[in-house]
């Protein structure tokens, strides 16, 4: 238990281990954990970000989903409108042509009607004519007698 | 050491290997060997305790130097291996173990060092790690490496078994503690003077703890400050080394005793002083760390 130089070469050996882990131990370590600190920071920064991009693409889903919803419903809205028009359309075409026909046809009986009428006219002149004569036994004057004949065929 | 006396065995388990310088005119006594008048001043081996005590300063303890510094080699050797491989990824197990011992003295130093300085940290790492090592040495069985080293001295190189001393625990030697408490207080005053330049230091001295505003009263107090403040200076590192150094020295001594008194039965008996002395061999090199880091936060920072 004496004291000597021992105490001189223990301090140059304690000298001598701090330096070296001064030099080549401390530094590399501790920066290595920092960085891996600051990486462990970085990554649940960037899982937070993502949380909440994840929540926000979710609410524009939804957004889109709705408004995809009123679109579609809007759309069947005027396809039925326009179903009902054409409907409403055609009934209208359909009832006017059917007018219109019933009226053609109404003016081509009339028409026919009319001719049937001035030929019975022009029969029935002839025909009371050569009945006239018949009786009278004579010849009834074409021409004197034209007004009467005339008048007879409009009294018809 | 078998057929000596247990006093004898004890006392050559505390004696260190010793190489030194013998003074001329001086004679050797040694056990088992012809007594021996130096014609001139030697450097040798001291033969037994007398021999070791008459060298006075010009010596070393070998067998301390060689274990500490052997100890420091491999601590060293184990963190630049680990610093080395270190990585921002994900560490293997064994970067695991130098991380967490890493981090936990980085958590201590940043506990209580509030000052900036890239020396403490590695400093604590070293003193702690170092000296746990040195103290681990203790858990050995006292017989294993002294015996060993005795056989191959006595065998090779025609020692006596007297001469083999050999004492494997660094820590042990009041000169090892000693030398690292003392280190650390002159890198306390060295914190002081870089933090409050020379004239800080000295008014550290000098002017506490007792103050004054009158200036002469300033004066006559100065004298008295500067002795308890010296002597509070120095009981720092005393304290500290000798602090170690006695729990080591108390525990080793338990177990040279069992191994005296026990002899084979000592791996029994030595078991449960073993077993608690894992926690006052880890315990002191704690304790010595966050001292060292304490005196040397107070030394930059202000009362």
């Amino acid at each position: 238990m004496n004291i000597n130089m021992t105490i001189i070469g223990q301090a140059i050996w304690f000298a001598l281990f701090v330096f070296f882990c001064m030099k080549f131990v401390w530094p590399p370590i501790s920066r290595a954990l920092e960085e891996r600190k600051q990486k462990i920071a970085e990554g649940l920064s960037a899982a937070d970000r993502a949380e909440r991009d994840l929540e926000l693409a979710q609410e524009k889903a939804t957004a889109n989903l709705k408004e995809a919803k009123e679109k579609a419903a809007e759309i069947i809205d005027q396809a039925n409108r326009r179903a009902n028009q054409i409907v409403d359309e055609a009934k209208e075409a359909a009832r006017t042509e059917g007018e219109r026909l019933v009226a053609k046809a109404q003016s081509e009986i009339d028409q026919e009607v009319n001719q049937a009428r001035e030929q019975l006219r022009k029969e029935v002149a002839v025909l009371a004519l050569s009945g006239a004569e018949k009786v009278l036994g004579g010849e009834v004057n074409q021409d004197a007698h034209k007004q009467m004949l005339e008048q007879l065929a409009a009294e018809l | 050491m078998a057929g000596s006396s247990p006093g004898e065995y004890i006392k050559h388990h505390l004696g260190n290997l010793t190489y030194g310088e013998l003074p001329e005119g001086y004679v050797r006594e040694c056990s088992g060997r012809d007594t021996q008048t130096l014609t001139e001043s030697t450097w040798t081996f001291a033969c037994n305790g007398t021999e070791a005590k008459d060298m006075g300063f010009m010596a070393f303890h070998v067998d301390s130097l060689a274990w500490s510094g052997g100890l420091g080699i491999i601590m060293c050797l184990l963190f630049w291996m680990g610093a080395r491989k270190a990585t921002a990824g994900v560490p293997s197990g064994f970067m695991n173990f130098i991380e967490t011992i890493i981090e936990f003295i980085d958590t201590q130093v940043r506990d209580s060092f509030h000052g900036k300085s890239k020396l403490v940290a590695p400093l604590s790492l070293v003193i702690f790690c170092w000296v746990f090592l040195m103290n681990l040495m203790d858990l050995v069985p006292v017989d294993f490496i002294p015996g060993t080293f005795s056989w191959v001295m006595t065998s090779f190189f025609g020692w006596t078994a007297q001469e083999a001393y050999f004492k494997i625990v660094p820590s042990t030697d009041p000169n090892i503690t000693l030398s690292m408490s003392f280190s650390v207080m002159l890198l306390v005053i060295f914190f002081t003077i870089k933090a409050k330049g020379v004239g800080g230091f000295v008014g550290t001295l000098a002017l506490h703890p007792f103050e004054s505003s009158n200036p002469i009263v300033k004066t006559i107090l100065i004298p008295v400050n500067l002795l308890l403040e010296t002597i509070g200076l120095l009981a720092k590192p005393v304290s500290l080394g000798l602090r170690l150094f006695g729990n080591m020295y108390a525990g080793e001594f338990v177990f040279i005793l069992l191994a005296a008194m026990m002899g084979t039965w000592q791996f029994i008996g030595a078991w449960p002083w073993a077993v608690f002395h894992i926690l006052v061999i880890t315990l002191q090199a704690f304790i010595f760390m966050v001292l060292t880091i304490v005196y040397l936060s107070m030394a930059v920072e202000d009362h």
